[in-house]
């Protein structure tokens, strides 16, 4: 039952990055992003990581894409010549398959000892996140505090800071 | 599935977001490859802590910790993409070459 | 999986789906109804015995509207925008329960998913605001998203509260917890339960109740805090471009919100499906009761939201801005520690009620002389005035003018 949902929620994944990175519209590449972004969550839901899936659901769809658009709305992207690509693409592409090629063979060249996927359970989860991992927990909190205060220093009111 | 499966997933989104940020020139594009590249880097390691990591789940925390990390980066590249935008009327890339060669 | 399973499934959407079409309709004739008469008329007693079929002909008549799309909108954001609004606030309705077997689908963090899902929402009006090609749509879009992520934050503190109580995220778990002399879930929280008495919690945590109401009633966007769609307003925010069927979602999209809301109220604070007269022993009767019980509370949420639409002013956004970052926020964190610090040290029951009372009453009145003052300086003014014009008359005739001249002289002198 599992390979089926495999393939669709794979298609869709990859299916949206390839519209994030081939479409012109500015727009339209965030709602490919959204998409792509849901069915990782999905991928996630497949290998019984439910409270990671909800998390992507909520940090992703519901706070980065918002913040992207407002991005696109405030520099005005989409009124812009719609020339998004550079002229050296074909080398990315180069690029692209020649890193897929190598990560792909290092993936399935020696095949490490793996059993049937099990979910930890938000109980453990929690339990981890602060007891053994307190530390860096708090220093990623510190890490958001001291980002989006940056954020908003940088991008405060025009004439603020001059 | 296979572990394997999920792997080259990860890689295959990971080379999708690459091709985005070497062939795009708006910064808004290219931030939103950087997207879909940590993406597949928490692909990999949720996928692999789920399959292997059967007791302490390291890289499903790890994993929470890399989308923590990368909201705040979004956030941040957003606020210089608006004051580059603000200072020079445009997002492209190309265009931002005062510092160069 | 089996195909009956699978088609058990689909049944169960399909009733779902029918149950949530015939609530919306209720709730409108109702909303209609109930503040018609707050407002001393009588609401819609036309179409139909007593106006109810005034829903049915609100749907034909929004069917038969044009369908517009305004020429320089982006056809894809506007069609798309309807749907990302509408279909979170469907899948939010697969794990409520209305009895104690009659969910859908019982996830075991119930609560995080319902919190995960609702935040999809916000995309969907910002999406349809740009999607109109109209600057008061964009800006109603702008607005909208961020009185609904400021008000988010609140949702989710009182959220975490109530499931630190509860010590689950399962919605069904959280509303057996609530009633008297049920069992423990697990060891964990028999230790915790020496000090809970197991009372709704709308008695331990009223704060947090008024926190969720106010808070969840700026989630949905209902009066006061429906500037960013108001007609008279921003001439209807990110709706303004729709009009016919495309605006019907929206509003469908509305009133499931408001029901989620009231419901999840009345399965997180008020008990649920729980009542006093509740058989246990035939399936279906127990199912019945508890769905009467759970209908019966939801509406009666219902009609108090209603009543908070007829009663009260909109707020401007800078109001509901302040309101948000300085006052709910603040009080959802001081809910959280009074809830941590009432379960770290086993304090008894009523200690928690108590604290929350008390802080919720100090907050009431601070918020009370704020708003108040300027009615206050009015008054204070008035008085003094009066009573400086009173004195002249009592001297030796000097200034017999008539009182009109007294308190000028007496308020340019002092």
């Amino acid at each position: 039952m599992s390979e089926p949902l495999f393939v669709i929620v794979a298609i869709l994944t990859l299916g949206g990055g390839l519209g994030v990175v081939a479409t012109r519209n500015v727009v339209h590449a965030a709602l490919f992003l959204l998409l792509s972004l849901v069915s990782v969550a999905g991928i996630y839901l497949l290998v019984f990581a439910e409270f990671l899936a909800l998390v992507q659901v909520l940090i992703y769809g519901g706070a980065i894409i918002i913040v992207l658009i407002f991005a696109i709305m405030l520099t005005r992207s989409q009124e812009y010549p719609r020339i998004s690509d550079n002229p050296q693409w074909p080398l990315a592409i180069v690029a692209g398959l020649a890193v897929f090629g190598v990560l792909a063979a290092s993936f399935l060249w020696n095949l490490p000892p793996a059993s049937e996927p099990e979910g930890p359970g938000l109980a453990k989860i929690g339990e981890s996140l602060f007891t053994k991992w307190a530390v860096p927990f708090e220093v990623v909190s510190l890490v958001l505090l001291v980002a989006l205060v940056g954020a908003i220093i940088i991008a405060g009111r025009a004439g603020d800071r001059e | 599935m296979p572990l394997e499966a999920f792997q080259v997933l990860s890689a295959a989104l990971f080379c999708i977001g690459l091709y985005g940020v070497l062939a795009r020139r708006s910064a808004v594009l290219i931030l939103m490859s950087i997207e879909l590249m940590l993406n597949a880097v928490n692909i990999n390691l949720i996928a692999a802590a789920a399959h292997m990591d059967q007791t302490a789940f390291t890289g499903q925390i790890i994993a929470i910790f890399v989308i923590t990390v990368a909201a705040a980066e979004v956030g941040l590249a957003l606020a210089i993409i608006l004051r580059i935008f603000r200072n020079r009327s445009t997002v492209n890339v190309d265009e931002v070459d005062l510092m160069k060669w | 999986m089996r195909i009956v399973d699978f088609f058990l499934i689909i049944l169960g959407l399909l009733v779902l789906f029918t149950a949530l079409s015939v609530v919306v309709l209720s709730l409108t004739w109702l909303e209609r109804k109930f503040l018609g008469r707050l407002q001393r008329r009588l609401g819609p007693n036309r179409t139909g015995p007593m106006g109810l079929l005034q829903p049915v002909a609100d749907a034909v008549k929004l069917v038969l509207k044009e369908d517009i799309l305004p020429s320089s909108a982006d056809r894809a954001i506007f069609w798309v925008a309807p749907l990302v609004v509408l279909v979170p606030s469907f899948m939010l309705w697969v794990t409520i329960p209305a009895a104690e077997n009659l969910v859908l689908r019982n996830v075991d963090m119930g609560l995080f998913y319902i919190i995960a899902f609702s935040v999809i929402t916000i995309l969907g009006l910002v999406l349809a605001g740009w999607g109109s090609a109209n600057k008061y749509g964009i800006l109603g879009g702008l607005r909208s998203s961020a009185q609904l992520i400021s008000y988010e934050i609140p949702v989710i503190m009182v959220v975490i509260a109530v499931a630190m109580m509860a010590q689950s995220l399962n919605l069904i778990h959280i509303t057996n917890f609530q009633l008297p002399g049920i069992q423990s879930i697990t060891p964990e929280t028999a230790r915790l339960e020496a000090g809970i008495q197991n009372v709704p919690f709308a008695v331990l945590q009223p704060l947090g109740m008024v926190i969720f109401l106010i808070a969840g009633l700026a989630e949905v966007g209902r009066t006061p805090f429906d500037i960013y769609f108001a007609e008279s307003e921003i001439v209807g925010g990110p709706f303004v471009e729709y009009s016919g069927a495309h605006w019907s979602v929206f509003f469908l999209a509305e009133y499931m919100n408001t029901f989620i809301i009231a419901a999840l109220t009345a399965l997180l604070f008020l008990g649920g499906w729980h009542g006093p007269f509740n058989p246990t022993s035939p399936q279906w009767l127990e199912s019945l009761v508890g769905v009467v019980w759970f209908l019966v509370k939801t509406y009666f949420v219902i009609l108090v939201i209603f009543w908070i639409r007829g009663t009260f002013p909109r707020l401007r956004i800078d109001q509901l801005m302040a309101f948000a970052w300085q006052v709910v926020v603040p009080l959802s964190f001081a809910n959280i520690l009074i809830t941590g610090v009432f379960m770290y040290y086993g304090w008894p029951w009523w200690s928690l009620t108590l604290m929350s009372l008390t802080l919720s009453s100090v907050i009431g009145y601070l918020i009370y002389k704020h708003v108040t003052a300027p009615a206050r300086k009015v008054a204070e003014v008035y008085n003094r005035r009066r009573m400086i014009e009173r004195q002249p008359r009592r001297q030796a005739g000097r200034q017999s003018s008539g009182p009109s001249a007294g308190p000028e002289e007496a308020v340019s002198g002092g």
